[in-house]
């Protein structure tokens, strides 16, 4: 931690960081840039990309792992409730996925706080659970996402949240205590059993510290224990008086959200609600199906139906150029984001998963809809 | 079947034997893909930091007179490596499976005149696609010198070794602009000045930021030493030049590799496409170090059937290509570093002139399609 300190102030200092920004040290390190000198002087060290050591790991449950993050220079921090790419390196590979900080805005020096549920196939929430150390780097993207709290602060404030969905909604409550925010709070949050939830501890304290904060824990799989299964207006009504006049922010598994929108709509306070969802619930096996879907290309916002060939030839038929030469997978021309969806690799019949991803669009072929950067 | 035919082993081996040719390579290809890992992963990683060392390590030593030679040595071993095994095979997208934008074909950029771009173009695709096909692949002379019979033959390559020799000492600025063939503005006229300075712009865009880092940055902040550090910087690049321009050549035109005419391209199955790689590249052996500094295209041919898998994986699989090769007749090409020069050379010179023409008496390799080991010794 205290070597972190040191190396970053060093770069801090902002007569070195102007020099190595210049434009004589760009011309003498033309082509590969500044950054690739300073690599091997410290791992967090960069002029443009953000950065951030493992400043701790610990474990809160046992499918889950809580890292904290020290990210250099770059890092603009975030808006409580917006999401963060984090890219580690696993056997090899760089593995990039999204999570939400759960930490205060407002936390000094810009530390990151990250839960990550670990699931059977999770690979970077397992690289932070089992291979990572403490002072370990990792690379980061700018903060992104639209669920965030409003600048204006609504006077009171509902929280729903799910399993490891709590991190946005925990980051949110833990800036709007942090700013001295004195309205009605009320964190509504859904955990298996009491062994399963995050941040337990935390909140009871924050709600003995807080009279206007109340935290309602319910145990979906612990029957009997007062507040127990799934989310429905009943409990809502019971549990949260008044709630139809709160701004509501939630996040959790599909199932939780479709029941929060339906009770929110059929109260005719939809507009209230603000959801943010994580991980699509993948169906695993349901590869092989017949050719359907529809390939969509982000930049130029074009949409067509999956025809079943090649990627190459559908964008084309669809009237785009996309960059291109040998047409069988050599010459690497024609490698394109993929933004979603799964593509069958046409040389070896394996099929991808379904995150982002950079792919060859002339030996792959979309399975289901496809989205590219395109 | 002792006409010598370029082209033979298209005439000898029917469908079905191209087919199976091209399934076994595709096996290859598949296999090693999947296991790609951490392994190379560390590989590529370390090459980047020697790579890094060395080339810090030779500017610094390049200001003292006693330690001069040194600096030179270094730098010119750092431009080698980074423009041969990291540079040129990154950007052949042999390590995109690893998703890091340093080490990514998308984003690299080497320490040449060429711009990475460019390179992709005229390399990854049109030499890789067409492999000494005349007419297809400007690797086939560069638009300078008559490489190939199937090349017309005019006065200008006369001078075929001369300009080779000037092709060699200034290889990268030759590489740099070889995506604007030259030779359609200056001999053939068909394109004119305008279209050439428009090509010429990004080009020379990088082009001129290579020459003022060596020539006047460096040599500006070595203060008095300033003769020393460009004096060093011109043998450094001189050295990369003429080495890469070496293995280049000796991986084409050693007068083992054939050079195809434009009519093999028409319907080529995949298992056509192999073979003709097999048959237009030639390997040369030697040892570890010889086969880093050429970025592994001592495995010419292993790098042609398998442009995008991690060069330092090619011995571990020529074995196998040398067994496909074996099972269907086909010419697996190698020889000695300095045997593969002289025979680069001796094609350069006979095709100098009119009559240049293939050695009449040599039986092609290859023959009737029956099992023939290969004349020629077999790289360890
Ligand atoms: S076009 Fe060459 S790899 Fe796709």
């Amino acid at each position: 931690m205290s070597h972190q300190r040191t190396t970053r102030s060093a770069l801090r200092a902002l007569p070195l960081r102007r020099l190595l920004a210049s434009r004589f040290v760009q011309n003498l390190t033309y082509p590969h840039g500044v950054d690739h000198y300073l690599a091997p002087l410290d791992a967090t060290w960069s002029l443009t990309e953000v950065r951030a050591a493992v400043t701790t790991i610990r474990q809160q449950t046992h499918d889950s792992v809580t890292v904290t993050l020290a990210p250099n220079d770059n890092w603009r921090g975030f808006c409580a409730g917006q999401y963060v790419r984090v890219s580690v390196d696993v056997a090899g590979v760089c593995h990039t996925r999204c999570f939400s900080p759960a930490n205060s805005a407002r936390t000094a020096g810009g530390a990151l706080e990250l839960t990550c549920r670990i699931g059977p196939r999770s690979v970077v929430s397992r690289y932070f659970a089992t291979t990572c150390k403490v002072g370990d780097v990792v690379r980061m993207a700018p903060a992104e996402g639209t669920f965030a709290l409003p600048e204006t602060r609504p006077a009171q404030v509902l929280f729903i949240s799910g399993g490891s969905g709590i991190t946005p909604v925990m980051a949110m409550l833990r800036t709007l205590l942090d700013d001295g925010h004195t309205g009605r709070i009320v964190f509504l949050h859904y955990a298996r059993t009491r062994a399963d939830q995050l941040y337990a501890a935390e909140l009871a304290a924050l709600a003995q510290q807080h009279a206007n904060l109340r935290v309602l824990p319910v145990y979906t799989r612990e029957v009997g224990t007062g507040a127990d299964g799934h989310f429905d207006a009943a409990q809502l009504d019971a549990g949260v008086p008044g709630w139809t006049q709160m701004e509501a922010f939630l996040c959790g598994p599909a199932g939780l959200i479709a029941a929060v929108q339906d009770v929110f709509a059929a109260r005719g306070v939809a507009q209230r609600l603000h959801v943010e969802r994580f991980a699509v619930t993948e169906k695993v096996g349901a590869v092989a199906a017949p050719i359907a879907g529809e390939v969509r290309y982000v930049r130029s916002e074009r949409v067509a139906e999956n025809r079943g060939a090649n990627l190459l030839d559908q964008a084309e038929a669809a009237g785009l150029h996309p960059e291109c030469g040998c047409r069988m997978g050599i010459c690497h021309s024609c490698t394109t984001r993929k933004l979603s969806g799964r593509v069958r690799d046409l040389c070896t019949g394996e099929v991808s998963g379904t995150g982002e991803e950079d792919i060859q669009l002339c030996v792959c072929a979309p399975v289901g809809t496809v989205t590219l950067d395109l | 079947m002792n006409t010598p035919d370029p082209i033979s082993p298209y005439r000898d081996l029917t469908p079905a034997q191209f087919e199976a040719i091209g399934q076994r390579f595709d096996a290859i290809r598949n296999r090693v893909r999947g296991e790609l890992g951490r392994r190379d992963a560390d590989y590529i990683h370390a090459l980047v930091r020697r790579q890094r060392q060395l080339e810090v390590g030779g500017r610094v030593l390049m200001i003292l007179p006693p330690t001069w030679p040194l600096g030179v040595a270094a730098l010119s071993a750092a431009k080698i490596l980074d423009n041969m095994e990291i540079g040129h095979n990154v950007m052949h997208g042999q390590y995109d499976w690893m998703h890091d934008p340093a080490i990514n074909s998308k984003s690299f950029e080497w320490d040449t005149a060429d711009t990475a771009k460019n390179w992709k173009k005229t390399h990854n695709f049109e030499h890789h696609t067409f492999t000494n096909v005349v007419g297809r692949d400007h690797d086939v002379g560069y638009g300078l010198l008559r490489m190939s019979e199937d090349q017309p033959w005019e006065p200008r390559f006369l001078f075929n070794v001369p300009l080779a020799v000037v092709l060699h000492t200034f290889f990268q600025h030759f590489v740099a602009v070889q995506n604007m063939k030259l030779e359609d503005f200056l001999i053939y006229k068909t394109k004119t000045r305008e279209q050439l300075a428009a090509e010429f712009k990004p080009v020379w865009n990088k082009m001129r930021k290579q020459l003022a880092r060596d020539y006047l940055w460096f040599p500006l902040l070595a203060g008095p030493f300033a003769p020393l550090v460009l004096v060093g910087n011109v043998v450094a690049n001189f050295t990369r030049n003429v080495w890469a321009c070496a293995v280049i050549f000796n991986g084409h035109f050693p007068e083992q590799a054939e050079q195809f005419p434009e009519s093999v391209l028409q319907n080529e199955t995949r298992g056509q496409w192999y073979v003709r790689q097999l048959l237009g590249s030639a390997n040369f052996s030697g040892g570890k170090l010889m086969h880093i500094a050429s970025g592994n295209l001592s495995f010419q041919v292993e790098h042609h059937l398998f442009p995008d898998l991690p060069a330092h994986r090619y011995h571990e699989i020529s074995p196998e290509v040398q067994a496909i090769c074996h099972d269907y007749g086909l010419p697996y090409n190698t020889g000695s570093f300095w045997k593969q020069t002289a025979s680069t050379w001796t094609r350069i010179l006979r095709l100098s002139f009119p009559t240049g023409k293939r050695r009449e008496a040599t039986p092609v390799n290859g023959g009737t399609g029956g099992a023939q080991t290969p004349s020629l010794p077999l790289a360890a």
